[in-house]
């Protein structure tokens, strides 16, 4: 029966079609490697000038010191820090509830008409340079300040953290929109059922079933605020300070320098010691730990949440 | 306006009979046809002669251009149970819907006709939908627990209606009633999504009785469900009907037989077609349309 029709064509042969799949493969997992690549590299060469750094200056020298002065070659981190801790706070407690706010105002209760002009508003806002936010600190935000009363310096770490805030709006808000966005219908039905307003549905229901979204959304603008550095560059001064802990509102309306800007700083400098120059990358790997550990706690607990909430 | 309802309603609780026959799960769907029938025979509610718990009058219900339901006029006694049947698009979702106006959540739905609540026009300007729910609970088709703990989850309607005085016991006596406190009791602090499809929906059944309400409104509540935690709901869906007015939608034909009292027939388009006692429906009916659709010869 079968040799009388001959089989489907299904056999292989060599019209190199086998090769090319193989091709596209290795093509697309180099793409994927290079990203890998690059990252590794950085961490590792940021490690080694880190180490050649701690070789001559002692760890706990550095990240116990509370002086900062490249001049005289004393290398405190503890200042910068103070600088870096400021912004994150301040600009937090301006946009972690306001971009809840704004998300669940989007989520919940905006109409598709004014919806569809407050995002993509949002989304500008987000793709403003950030230099313009600093100079927009300098220029109009410490002036304001000033007139209202404030006893702040031209260049202040309250200025400053608040345009960080604001940039970091959309960042919160859009990701906690998506969380809330994507919180099964049928839960708000059935908290409607039960006799909920709406304002009850939101809070008892909608925002805790989107806790993981809304907190990575936290995390993650945190750690864009400990990185921002043009903003505090431009509004922040130059000037490494220690926490006052005696007036803590008077920290405000100084300047500090956090650590993102003094690197600026110090690669910018005309004449800096090799020593100096090195202390960029123990800075530099700091950074990068910590912000490297929100990630890591942010999937922690988004996973965490997730096998509670799904 | 109804205080003195309420109060009647919490004195005649029937605790220890829902418990009794909690602990002793009739698995077998015809005894309770008799024992329902009983309870409709004692009169020891308003029955057939008394006074409709929910009446609908001349209405009209709009989806956009589409009308969804045409001209319902339908009374719903109290402390029974009554069963919308019809194919898919026949409407009879909307009519629920329209009783504790959920309908209001969607844009498009516009509602003409009158739909009374113990008397109330409920689409008349002075009534807040919040208020009206939390008179009438709702179960719907897939289950829909909260994201919480199995006792936020029941204690979710009291704590939003400030009925927070002896929660706990409030709480396990809702479980109770939903015949779940055996399951769950050792557990009330998990998730609720940790439980089983039919657990959830009747802790979902758990939440809407917890707060007491006059009525409760289910939407095909078992038909994501698999046969034993259908019968489960069904055997369920019979002893609630001593204590609350239940109107449940299905499309199945054979639960609608064995649970209700009344059935309302919708058939396509929106129409209701026949309504009458369930036995009437589905041994003799008037309509022809409604014996075809019955006996399976839908045309």
């Amino acid at each position: 029966m079968s040799t009388e029709t001959p089989g489907p064509d299904i056999t292989s042969r060599p019209t190199g079609r086998a090769a090319r799949e193989r091709m596209y493969r290795y093509v697309l997992l180099l793409c994927a490697a290079a990203s890998i690549l690059v990252t590794v590299s950085i961490v590792v060469l940021l490690a080694r000038d880190a180490i050649t750094f701690f070789t001559l200056v002692n760890p706990v020298d550095f990240f116990t010191g509370t002086e900062f002065l490249i001049s005289r070659n004393v290398y405190g981190l503890l200042p910068l820090l103070s600088g870096t801790l400021l912004v994150t706070v301040i600009s937090a407690v301006i946009a972690l509830p306001t971009g809840v706010a704004a998300a669940v105002y989007l989520s919940e209760y905006a109409s598709d008409q004014m919806r569809s002009v407050l995002k993509p508003g949002l989304e500008i806002l987000a793709g403003i340079p950030t230099v313009v936010y600093g100079i927009f600190a300098l220029v109009y935000v410490t002036p304001f300040l000033q007139t209202i009363g404030l006893p702040v310096n031209t260049f202040n770490i309250l200025s400053a953290s608040i345009m960080v805030g604001i940039m970091i709006i959309p960042m919160v808000s859009s990701l906690s929109e998506d969380a809330m966005s994507s919180v099964p219908d049928s839960l708000r039905q059935a908290g409607y059922g039960m006799g909920a307003t709406k304002f009850e549905v939101t809070t008892g229901v909608v925002v805790p079933a989107a806790a993981s979204g809304i907190f990575s959304s936290f995390i993650l603008a945190l750690s864009r605020a400990i990185g921002e550095t043009m903003i505090v560059v431009v509004a922040a001064g130059s000037r490494p300070r220690m926490l006052n802990f005696s007036d803590p509102l008077a920290n405000l309306f100084q300047g500090y320098q956090p650590m993102t800007a003094a690197m600026v700083q110090i690669n910018s400098a005309d004449s800096v010691s090799q020593l100096g120059f090195t202390s960029l990358f123990a800075i530099g790997l700091t950074l990068f730990v910590i912000t490297f550990l929100l990630n890591l706690l942010s999937n922690r607990i988004a996973a965490r949440y997730r096998e509670e909430y799904e | 306006m109804t205080e003195n309802e309420m109060t009647s309603n919490d004195s005649t609780e029937p605790t220890p009979t829902t418990e009794t026959a909690a602990s002793s799960p009739d698995p077998s769907g015809d005894p309770l046809i008799e024992q329902s029938i009983d309870v409709e025979g004692t009169g020891d509610t308003a029955g057939e002669t008394g006074e409709p718990v929910i009446e609908s009058r001349d209405l009209n219900v709009f989806y956009g251009e589409t009308q969804a339901l045409q001209g319902i006029d339908l009374a719903i006694p109290e402390k029974q149970v009554t069963a919308m049947i019809g194919p898919s698009g026949c409407g009879k979702s909307t009519f629920l819907r329209c009783i504790n106006r959920m309908n209001d959540l969607i844009d498009a739905a516009r509602v003409e006709g009158d739909l009374y609540f113990e008397g109330k026009n409920v689409y008349d300007a002075d009534v807040d939908p919040v208020a009206l729910r939390r008179r009438i609970g709702m179960v719907f088709q897939h289950p829909n627990p909260f994201p919480k703990s199995i006792y936020d989850n029941v204690a979710y309607g009291l704590r939003i209606q400030d009925q927070t005085e002896d929660i706990d016991e409030k709480v396990e006596t809702a479980l109770k009633r939903a015949a779940l406190w055996d399951e769950v009791k050792d557990q009330l602090d998990k998730s609720a999504l940790d439980l089983s499809g039919g657990q959830q929906q009747r802790l979902c059944i758990a939440r809407a009785i917890a707060v007491d309400p006059d009525v409760i409104l289910m939407d095909e509540p078992a038909s994501a469900l698999d046969p034993i935690a259908t019968s489960k709901i069904e055997d369920l869906i019979e002893e609630l009907a001593e204590e609350f007015t239940v109107v449940i939608v299905t499309h199945n034909m054979q639960q609608a037989a064995r649970i209700s009292d009344k059935t309302a027939v919708f058939l396509t388009g929106g129409e209701l077609v026949e309504f009458d006692d369930t036995d009437k429906i589905f041994e003799n009916p008037e309509s022809q349309r409604v014996e075809d659709y019955i006996t399976g010869k839908f045309g």
